[in-house]
């Protein structure tokens, strides 16, 4: 395998397993700065020992999310120098902004929060939980902006074969990016909430802190329900963003091959392996995609038959992962609603709350696939229209990345298991 | 030129306040098995860098940041160039993030020697290998013009670059005894101060040996030759190191470390400034050096960033320098016992 490839899978290790991390940082950071706040407005101590009690299981997961972040930061000079030295005017800008207004804020209050309980008034150590909530959800804002100029490059021009900042306003409202934004927040939100849901149901099973317990179910769920409703219109108004920027991303996401108006869906479909058409194709819908791609049934779609064969994305992975995040993000409104209906006599649903813990990696899983229709989907290029991904890996020998991804693949593998046991163990322990 | 004269300082010191600041924690692991004799000790060392370890990293992504964008071209080549060892910093830094967090996290003694093993590499590494790193860098890296680096790891441990190394490692753990010293008490206060003193000489020799090596194997005498006041910068350093010995004589520990937190400032900022205007030297093709001429990013880029780093840096000064006043308190054993100790 080539540098190209290699540094690829080295990639999507490390930025997957830092994605594990990241979601339930900026989810539960916000549930904590309300169950805090919470805390303030009532003086209840039960709200404290559920402060302490979520932070606990939030700073094991915190820290592991902000070194495998330095990893993925190095990584775009280690590996991707060519793409680094081609972007960095822009994507580069944005990444240090990033570090400079959030990452420092969120490391320094959360150590105040988390050592400062006795040093901060209530109300100053509450505003410290808000801050890290504002700055790790600002720096998930400045990293999508710069992730949004690879998908739809905005407010550049072109210097001796460069993209160069023009237009800094546009870069930071690109709307691909703005829906990204939204997308991925909401989902994150998401996955805090069903944390929380998951964990209560525990202990609720086991009649454990009941009150404690009972009163995190209910925020959560609240939470979980107006969160996976905004992830799911976020999700579709994401869709419809591609349609207009990305019509190769669209058509491989749904596997359509030919362009023309009033385009059917079907619910039974299946890329050939050859990137070429659908092997399986039933059950149309008809008008489907048109409508859900431009809200009007006599819109034109483009087929992947119309984009040359080189320019087009994997369809398979791209197909597959789209169809599973979708039919993820349709249950999760269907569950906040049921658990919504719910929350008040929860308690008495024991079934319910044994499953519920095992929900808890779906919303993760969702993302992943999210992920990968946005990664895989724009492949091949690393910079939409601009520079193939071909072109943008660093000059370095491939036996290098090898050892790197087994080095990588090893201590990721190791952490992560650590990780998840002691979440696990300290989830269960329930708070003191 | 003058944007882009900013621009080159900034990232001196930028640089140059990570190693001050992640310099102590660095070097306190790296003391870490020598110190600590027992289970207390040792969760003592652990809590007294606990609470700054993650603040003081960032400074690192910081830099990280800012050499991306000021300078995408030094960025990619240094990056690429340095790719082992960069990995093998960042693995040893990723180890020790886990060790503060985990190894409390179980009541066994083999799981606490183990995160101990991963505290003192994790620590001890990245100390090593920043100075070989910045050393090569002083002395300029093989690369061509097309950005390919001719390199490899064994060539970065060369005579100048171990010198580095160790000349980091040293004074890093001396700047950590300090920093331990104003965060206990008792017989562990009293014996971190007498390993500072300890260290002090063999800092002041590998700081010698370091400049002298400088004069040898770099060129970043030549700018100092054509304009002598800026000699004034390694004199504060030198100064700085000899002012260190003065105060921890006195007992005024804070001032020690203050006094040597100015020295690791002025080291690399005599480095940086004497590489001007160059930030990546090839000593391949001295023609394909990275220099604040070929390398900067666009005005408009570097204005905007600008206007972001005056605005933000000040402030997050203030308020890590605030949240440092606030835990600065001495680790005894009301703060162990604490709920949030490690």
């Amino acid at each position: 395998m080539d540098v190209v490839m290699l540094s690829r899978i080295q990639f999507a290790v490390t930025v997957f397993f830092h994605f594990i991390f990241v979601p339930l940082t900026l989810g539960l950071s916000v549930l904590l700065a309300i169950m805090e706040t919470m805390y303030v407005r009532t003086g209840n101590e039960m709200y404290k020992r559920m402060v302490k009690f979520w932070g606990k299981l939030f700073i094991i997961n915190f820290t592991l999310g902000v070194v495998t972040g330095i990893t993925l930061e190095f990584q775009f000079g280690t590996n991707w120098s060519r793409y680094s030295e081609y972007v960095g005017d822009i994507f580069g800008s944005l990444l240090a902004i990033e570090a400079s207004t959030s990452f420092f804020l969120e490391s320094t209050f959360i150590a105040v929060w988390f050592f400062g309980w006795e040093k901060v008034s209530k109300r100053v150590h509450c505003m410290c939980i808000w801050l890290v909530a504002l700055a790790s959800n600002m720096s998930a804002f400045w990293i999508i902006m710069a992730n949004a100029f690879m998908q739809n490059p905005v407010g550049y021009k072109m210097v001796d074969g460069k993209p160069q900042l023009a237009d800094f306003f546009a870069v930071i409202t690109n709307p691909y990016g703005i829906g990204e934004f939204a997308h991925t927040v909401s989902s994150s939100w998401m996955v805090g909430g069903l944390f929380v849901i998951g964990i209560s149901a525990w202990h609720l099973v086991r009649k454990n802190e009941m009150e404690l317990f009972k009163s995190s179910f209910k925020i959560a769920s609240i939470f979980f329900l107006i969160f996976s409703l905004t992830t799911a219109a976020a999700g579709h108004h994401q869709g419809q963003i591609a349609a207009k920027y990305q019509p190769a991303k669209l058509a491989a996401m749904e596997s359509h091959w030919e362009t023309g108006t009033n385009v059917p869906m079907y619910l039974l479909t299946w890329p050939n392996a050859e990137n070429t058409g659908n092997a399986i194709q039933a059950l149309p819908i008809p008008g489907a995609l048109s409508i859900l791609a431009y809200n009007n049934p006599n819109a034109e779609v483009i087929g992947l038959n119309d984009i040359p064969a080189e320019d087009r994305p994997p369809v398979l992975p791209t197909f597959i992962s789209f169809r599973l995040m979708v039919a993820l993000g349709s249950f999760f409104p269907l569950l906040g609603i049921a658990l919504f209906v719910w929350r008040k006599k929860i308690e008495e649903k024991t079934f319910v709350l044994k499953v519920l813990p095992w929900l808890i990696p779906l919303p993760y899983i969702a993302i992943m696939l999210g992920w990968t229709v946005t990664e895989v989907g724009r492949q091949p290029w690393i910079v939409h229209k601009l520079l193939r991904t071909s072109e943008a890996a660093s000059p370095i020998e491939a036996s290098m990345v090898v050892w790197s991804i087994v080095a990588f693949t090893v201590i990721y593998t190791f952490l992560g298991l650590l990780d998840i046991y002691l979440l696990r163990k300290y989830a269960m322990k329930g708070p003191k | 030129m003058t944007l882009e004269l900013i621009w080159f300082l900034l990232w001196g010191v930028l640089w140059s306040v990570y190693f001050v600041l992640d310099g102590f924690d660095l070097g306190l692991g790296t003391l870490f098995p020598f110190f600590a004799k027992n289970e207390r000790e040792k969760r003592v060392l652990y809590n007294t860098v606990a609470p700054f370890w993650d603040g003081n990293e960032v400074w690192l992504i910081a830099a990280g940041g800012i050499t991306f964008a000021a300078f995408p071209r030094a960025y990619a080549i240094m990056f690429s160039a340095l790719y082992a060892p960069l990995l093998i910093i960042l693995f040893a830094l990723i180890m020790r993030a886990a060790s503060f967090e985990f190894r409390n996290k179980v009541d066994s003694d083999g799981w606490r020697k183990m995160w101990d093993v991963f505290q003192f590499l994790g620590n001890f590494i990245p100390a090593l290998l920043f100075g070989v790193a910045f050393a090569n860098i002083f002395q300029g890296i093989p690369f061509d013009a097309d950005g390919v680096y001719y390199g490899s790891i064994i060539k970065l441990l060369n005579v100048y670059g171990i010198i580095g190394g160790l000349f980091f490692v040293i004074n890093f753990a001396m700047h950590g005894a300090m920093w331990l010293s104003m965060k206990s008490d008792g017989e562990i206060h009293d014996r971190a101060i007498s390993y500072a003193k300890k260290l002090w000489p063999f800092t002041v020799a590998l700081a010698v040996a370091f400049l002298a090596a400088t004069g040898f194997y770099t060129d970043l005498f030549a700018n100092y030759q054509k304009n002598g006041v800026l000699l004034v910068i390694p004199a504060i350093g030198v100064t700085a190191l000899l002012m260190v010995r003065i105060f921890l004589a006195g007992g005024r520990n804070h001032l020690a470390w203050i006094s040597n937190a100015i020295s690791i400032f002025s080291v690399i900022m005599f480095g940086v400034i004497g590489m001007f205007p160059k930030l990546l030297p090839s000593s391949l093709d001295p023609a394909a050096s990275v220099t604040v001429y070929n390398g900067a990013s666009s005005t408009l880029t570097l204005q905007i960033m600008l206007g972001v780093v005056v605005v933000i840096i000040p402030l997050v000064l203030l308020y890590q320098l605030w949240a440092v006043k606030l835990l600065m308190h001495v680790v005894d054993d009301k703060v162990l016992d604490s709920d949030e100790s490690y």
